[in-house]
Parts: structure tokens; sequence; C-alpha cells
């Protein structure tokens, strides 16, 4: 890119950029690894309770697990889309980033219709939260996700907006979708625990 | 596309297509690795349990490696996985110590 004439007297302002990109990058991480701790806490609580079923319906009974492949295949896909869209906003393509940007919120809602379905279903067949610790467990654990999902999304919307601005891909606008892609490839392997544990761990 | 590859030093930290092509292919074997292990009712209910809990770190560790970009190349890449161990240190000890008290507490006051 325009590499050459601004390099020379930039690069000092440019070290500066790059270390406060850094600092700010970090300290989004240590907010990932809080994160991390309610879910694994999460996890605990339902490894503890996934066996009081209070007389109610099992996991067996209860989950589609079509469905949560279907989710898995689009929380994957999300991840490589939203991956694209960070290797194209260090090129500088403001146009493929904004595609890329634009399919991955399109899988992350079809996500989270998956589960605000599921969920629906699921108390509408009287097996809601408060049937049974198994199941409080159960919502609060697959719930949190959903709601790191949404959050995520509603921060991609914002982000896809400010990219279409006056903005357009400058240094901060690139720290900001760092942040974003950490947060969001930090649910896919939040979900890998939730289908690994809380679904197929269920059916076994 | 490719053809203006940068090359900054700050480049690998950021994955390319490849690095993210071959995360993905890595996860979705595992994935489907898992999922085959369960419906097709190979192994008893503890094997069962072990070979997802197996599969399941190992696509923990591709993801990290390939999607989130750990490693030890930058001093940047070296905190951050610095600070993801000790988080690493703690959930363990969260959920290890909490399933040992309450299967425990549980063993002992169940009648028979």
């Amino acid at each position: 890119m325009s590499y050459d004439a601004t390099h020379a007297p930039s690069a000092h302002h440019d070290e500066h950029e790059h270390h406060q990109q850094e600092t700010t990058i970090f300290g989004f991480w240590i907010y990932l690894m809080t994160d991390c701790i309610i879910f694994g806490t999460l996890f605990a609580v339902f490894a503890t309770l996934c066996h009081h079923f209070a007389g109610g319906p099992t996991g067996k009974e209860l989950f589609d697990i079509k469905n949560v492949e279907i989710e898995t295949a689009i929380l994957l896909f999300s991840s490589i889309t939203y991956g694209f869209a960070s290797i194209n906003a260090h090129k500088k393509n403001k146009g493929a980033v904004l595609g890329w940007l634009l399919l991955t919120f399109l899988l992350g809602v079809s996500f989270v219709a998956l589960e605000i379905n599921e969920f629906h279903e699921l108390v509408a067949r009287g097996a809601g939260p408060d049937r049974s610790a198994f199941l409080s467990s159960f919502f609060t654990l697959v719930g949190t996700h959903g709601l790191h999902v949404t959050i995520g999304l509603i921060w991609m919307l914002v982000l896809f907006f400010q990219i279409m601005g006056k903005q357009g891909l400058s240094t901060r606008m690139q720290t900001k979708l760092t942040c974003l892609s950490l947060f969001w490839h930090f649910l896919d392997i939040v979900w890998i625990c939730v289908f690994s544990f809380v679904y197929l761990g269920s059916v076994v | 596309m490719s053809g203006n590859h940068t090359t900054s030093h700050e480049g690998e930290n950021h994955g390319s297509y490849v690095s993210y092509i071959v995360g993905f292919v890595l996860a979705v074997v595992l994935t489907v690795a898992s999922f085959a292990a369960v419906l097709s009712k190979a192994f008893s209910f503890w094997q069962t349990i072990a070979v997802l809990g197996v599969l399941a770190a190992v696509q923990m560790v591709v993801h990290l490696v390939f999607f989130l970009h750990m490693g030890v190349k930058s001093d940047s890449q070296r905190q951050n996985l610095a600070a993801f161990l000790v988080t690493a240190l703690m959930v363990l000890i969260v959920i290890a110590g909490y399933l040992f008290v309450l299967w425990d507490a549980q063993a002992n006051m169940m009648p028979g």
C-alpha cells in the first residue's frame, strides 16, 4: 500500500500506535480470561447437577442432536468467515471486510435463532429451567453462551456501520476488529465444550 | 488477492487464508469424530466421555493456535499465553475441586 513516502517520518508515530494497539488487545484478552472463569464455573455447576432430573425428562429424551450438529457447523463456518474478514482488514480491503462481516453476522443470527427455537420448544414441552436442577443448569450455561453470541452480533453490527462510515479501516478500527475476533473465536471454543459435554455427554 | 502480500513483521500474528483453512479442516475432522464417537455407540459410557474429553481438548488447542493465533513468537503472544495458562489452571482447580467436593458429599449423603 502507501508504504513509500509516508514511511520514514511517521515511523515513530506508527510504533507508538502499534504499542497502544497491543496494550488494548492485551487488556481485552484479560477480560476474556475472566469470562473463561465464568464459563468454567457454569460448566462445573452443570457437571454436578446433570443427573438431578427431579423425575423430569433427561437430556437423552430432550436433546435433538441434528439441531446441535447444525448449530456447531454454523458457528464453525462463522469463525472462518470472521477470519477472512480480519485478513482483509489488514490488507485494507474495505469491501471484502464488509462482505465477510455480513456473512458472519448472518451465520451468527441463524445460530441464535436456532437456539431460541430450541429453548422455546423445551419450555413448551414443560422442560423449562424451573423443571429440574439439570434443566436450570442447562439453561444457565447454554443461555449465557447464547447471550454472549447475541452481544457479539450487536457489536459486529456497530463495527459494520463504523467501517462503512468516515473512519474506514483506521488503525483504531482494526484494533476493534481484532478484539471482536478474539471474542468471536473464544465463543466458538466455549461451544466446543457445550456440544461435547452438555449435548453429546447427555445422550451417551 | 494474495498477490499483494505484505511483508511486515506482524504479518504472521494475523494468520493467512491457508492457516485459517487448515484450522477449519482440523476442527471439522475433530467435531465429526466427536459426534461419530457418540452416535456410533462404539464405546462404553466412560470410554465415550474420555474420547469426548480428549477430542474437545485437542480441538480447543487447534482453535487457539489457528484462530486466536496463540504462540510464542512475539512478546505479546507470550504475554497472552501466560495469562491464558494461569486462567486455565484456575478453571481446572474450580472444576476439579467442585466435582471432587460435591461428588464426595453426595456419596456420603445418599442413603444406600
